[in-house]
C-alpha cells in the first residue's frame, strides 16, 4: 500500500520536473514553473521518508531530519544572501554538491555490498551503476569546485600542465579503466576509495585548463553531468524519479551546452581541448594592429550623448565585477528624460552565463523590453549615434569578422563599428578573456574612456547632470 | 553478447523509459530564449538535487551500528538538500529580476 502511494509521490515529482523546467523557458511563466519543480522535489522527499516499508532506528531518522535541517539553512541563506553578480559561481557550488552526494551514495553502497552480501550475488549492471554514479559524480565535484574558484577570482588564470590535452586523455582513459577493472573485478573499499581520488584529480585536469569566458559552458556540461549521476543512482534504486529528474537535466544540460557553444560558433570539442587562451594570444599576435587610440574626456562624451538621438549601450562583464548596473541605469533614465532613445544590446555571450547581463540589469530594475538581443540590434547600429561599451571586449571585436586567422573568427559580434561613433569604457588596454587585441580600439571612430566601470559612469552621470 | 543482450532483455522497460526521458528534455529545453539560459540552467541544477531522494533511500536501509555509512550518510543528505534548497532559491531569486514593472 505504501509503496504504490510512494510510487504515485514520484510520478508527481516526474511530471512537476517536466512542466516546471518547460515553464522556465517563458518569461512569463518561468517563476511558478520553479515553484512547481519545488514542490514536486518536497513531495518526492516526504513521500521517501515517510513512506518506507521497514524498520528504521530513530537514530537514522535523526540524522535524516537533521541533514535535511542543515542542509536547507545553509542553502537558503546562502542563495538569499549572495549578490547577483555572484550567482554564477554559486550554481556551480551548488552542482558540485549534487555530485558529491551522488558519489557518497556510490561509496555507501560499495561499503554496504562488501560488509554485507556476497560478491557473486550483485550483477553487473547494479556494479555499473555504482561505480558510474561514483566516477561521474565525483568529477562533477571536483570539477565544480575549481569552476567556482575560477569564477570568484581565486584562481583567474588557466593552468595549462605541459601537453595537457595527452594528459588530460591519458588520465580520463586511465580513470574508466580502472573503473571497468573495479566492476569486472568486484573490488574492495580500498580501491573504491583510490577511484574516487582518481576521478577527483580527473575532474581538477578537465577543468583547470579552461579559461573564465568558458567557464559557463563547462557548468552547464558539468550540471548534465550530475543529472547522469543521479540517474544512474535512479538505474540502481528502480527509483524512477531520480531518473526522469536525472536524465531530464543531463540531456536538457547538454542541449544547452550545446547552445551556449553555438552562440560562439566553437565546437564543445574546441571549448575542452582547445587552447583558447594561451595558443589563442599567439595567433593573436600576429594580426596586424595599425593606427593609433584615443582617449574621450568624461565632458566630451557627456556633450555626445546628450545631443545624441540614439544611444545603444553594450554591458559586458567588467560591467559586473564594478557592479555598476544602478549606475548605468541612472544614466539610461538621465539620457531619456532628455529625448535620446537608450537600448541595451545583448550578446548572446556576454558576462558569464547566457542571460548573466539581463538578471544583472534587470536587478537595477531596467526595464526588460530594452534589453535587445543581437540579431535584432545589429541592423539598428547604422542609425545609432553613440554606442557605449561597458566592460566587454571580444564581442564587439570586428576580428570575428575579418581575420580568419583569429581564434574568434566566426563568433558572431555586435556590429558596433557601423553606428557614427563608439566609446569604449575599459579599465586598461588589457586584452578580453580570449587574450586577443581589439582592431576596433585603433578604429578612427572609436574613443577610449578609461577607469573603473563604476567610477567612470558616476562621474559621467554628474557631468551630465550640470547641463 | 549474450550478458549485453540478456540485461537489455531483463530491463527493457527502464531502457525505454530512459531513452524516451532523453527526448522529453531536449524537446523540454528547445526554443527557449537566451535570456532565460542562466535561470534555466540553475533550475535544471536544482532538479538534478533529486540525487537527495538516494541518499535518504540508503540512509534508511543502513545499518545502525555502521558509523562509516550513517556518517557519509548525512553528509551526503546535507550536500543533497543544499543542492535542492540553494538550487530553487537562487533560481527563484534570478527569476524575481524578469518581473515587469
Amino acid at each position: 500500500m505504501n509503496h504504490n502511494l510512494l510510487e504515485i509521490c514520484y510520478l508527481i515529482g516526474s511530471v512537476t520536473f517536466i512542466l516546471g523546467l518547460k515553464m522556465m523557458g517563458n518569461a512569463k511563466t518561468a517563476k511558478k514553473g520553479n515553484l512547481i519543480g519545488a514542490i514536486g522535489m518536497t513531495i518526492a522527499i516526504l513521500g521517501t521518508i515517510l513512506l518506507f516499508e521497514g524498520q528504521v532506528s530513530s537514530l537514522i531518522y535523526a540524522l535524516i531530519f537533521g541533514g535535511i535541517a542543515v542542509g536547507t539553512v545553509i542553502g537558503w541563506t546562502t542563495a538569499k544572501k549572495v549578490q547577483m553578480t555572484k550567482m554564477p559561481e554559486l550554481v556551480s557550488m551548488f552542482n558540485g554538491m549534487g555530485g558529491a552526494c551522488a558519489a557518497l551514495i556510490s561509496l555507501i553502497e560499495l561499503n554496504h555490498h562488501y560488509h554485507t552480501v556476497s560478491a557473486e550475488s550483485s550483477s553487473y549492471g547494479t556494479m555499473i551503476a555504482i561505480v558510474a554514479g561514483l566516477i561521474i559524480g565525483t568529477v562533477s565535484f571536483s570539477g565544480s569546485i575549481i569552476a567556482y574558484l575560477k569564477l570568484n577570482g581565486t584562481m583567474n588564470k588557466p593552468v595549462r600542465l605541459p601537453s595537457y590535452n595527452i594528459l588530460n586523455t591519458v588520465v580520463m582513459i586511465a580513470v574508466l579503466g580502472f573503473g571497468a577493472y573495479f566492476v569486472y573485478d568486484g573490488g574492495n573499499m580500498t580501491l573504491a576509495y583510490l577511484l574516487f581520488l582518481a576521478a577527483a584529480v580527473y575532474g581538477i585536469l578537465f577543468t583547470i585548463p579552461i579559461g573564465g569566458a568558458d567557464m559557463p559552458v563547462v557548468i552547464s556540461l558539468l550540471n548534465s553531468f550530475t543529472g547522469l549521476a543521479a540517474a544512474f543512482g535512479g538505474f540502481l534504486y528502480d527509483n524512477k524519479v531520480m531518473l526522469t529528474g536525472g536524465i531530464l537535466v543531463g540531456s536538457a544540460g547538454t542541449l544547452l551546452t550545446l547552445i551556449m557553444c553555438k552562440a560562439m560558433n566553437r565546437p564543445l570539442s574546441n571549448v575542452i581541448f582547445g587552447a583558447f587562451g594561451g595558443g589563442a594570444s599567439a595567433a593573436g599576435e600576429g594580426a596586424e594592429v595599425k593606427g593609433s587610440i584615443k582617449d574621450i574626456q568624461v565632458s566630451d562624451l557627456a556633450v555626445q550623448m546628450n545631443y545624441a538621438r540614439k544611444v545603444v549601450i553594450v554591458p559586458g562583464y567588467g560591467l559586473a565585477v564594478a557592479q555598476a548596473q544602478h549606475t548605468i541605469h541612472e544614466l539610461e533614465m538621465l539620457l531619456e528624460e532628455r529625448g535620446v532613445e537608450v537600448k541595451y544590446a545583448i550578446h548572446p555571450v556576454a558576462g558569464r552565463m547566457p542571460g548573466h547581463m539581463n538578471v544583472l540589469l534587470a536587478e537595477a530594475n531596467v526595464s526588460y523590453d530594452k534589453l535587445v538581443e543581437m540579431d535584432d540590434i545589429n541592423p539598428e547600429f547604422e542609425q545609432t549615434d553613440v554606442v557605449l561599451i561597458i566592460g566587454a571586449n571580444d564581442v564587439v571585436n570586428p576580428a570575428a569578422k575579418s581575420d580568419p586567422s583569429s581564434p574568434i573568427y566566426g563568433m558572431p559580434i555586435l556590429e558596433v563599428d557601423k553606428a557614427k561613433s563608439v566609446v569604449v569604457n575599459k579599465r586598461s588596454m588589457n586584452a578580453g578573456y580570449a587574450g586577443i587585441d581589439n582592431l576596433l580600439f585603433y578604429d578612427p571612430k572609436c574613443s577610449m574612456f578609461f577607469g573603473d566601470a563604476k567610477k567612470a559612469l558616476t562621474s559621467l552621470v554628474a557631468e551630465l547632470k550640470t547641463m | 553478447m549474450n550478458e549485453l543482450l540478456d540485461f537489455f532483455g531483463t530491463n527493457r522497460e527502464m531502457i525505454y523509459f530512459i531513452v524516451l526521458s532523453i527526448f522529453v528534455g531536449v524537446e523540454v529545453i528547445g526554443g527557449v530564449p537566451t535570456v532565460l539560459h542562466t535561470p534555466l540552467m540553475s533550475g535544471a541544477n536544482a532538479i538534478h538535487g533529486v540525487v537527495v531522494v538516494g541518499a535518504i533511500y540508503v540512509m534508511l536501509s543502513v545499518d545502525p551500528t555502521d558509523y562509516l555509512a550513517l556518517g557519509l550518510g548525512f553528509l551526503a543528505v546535507v550536500l543533497g538538500t543544499l543542492n535542492v534548497v540553494g538550487g530553487f532559491v537562487v533560481t527563484d531569486r534570478m527569476l524575481d529580476m524578469f518581473k515587469k514593472k
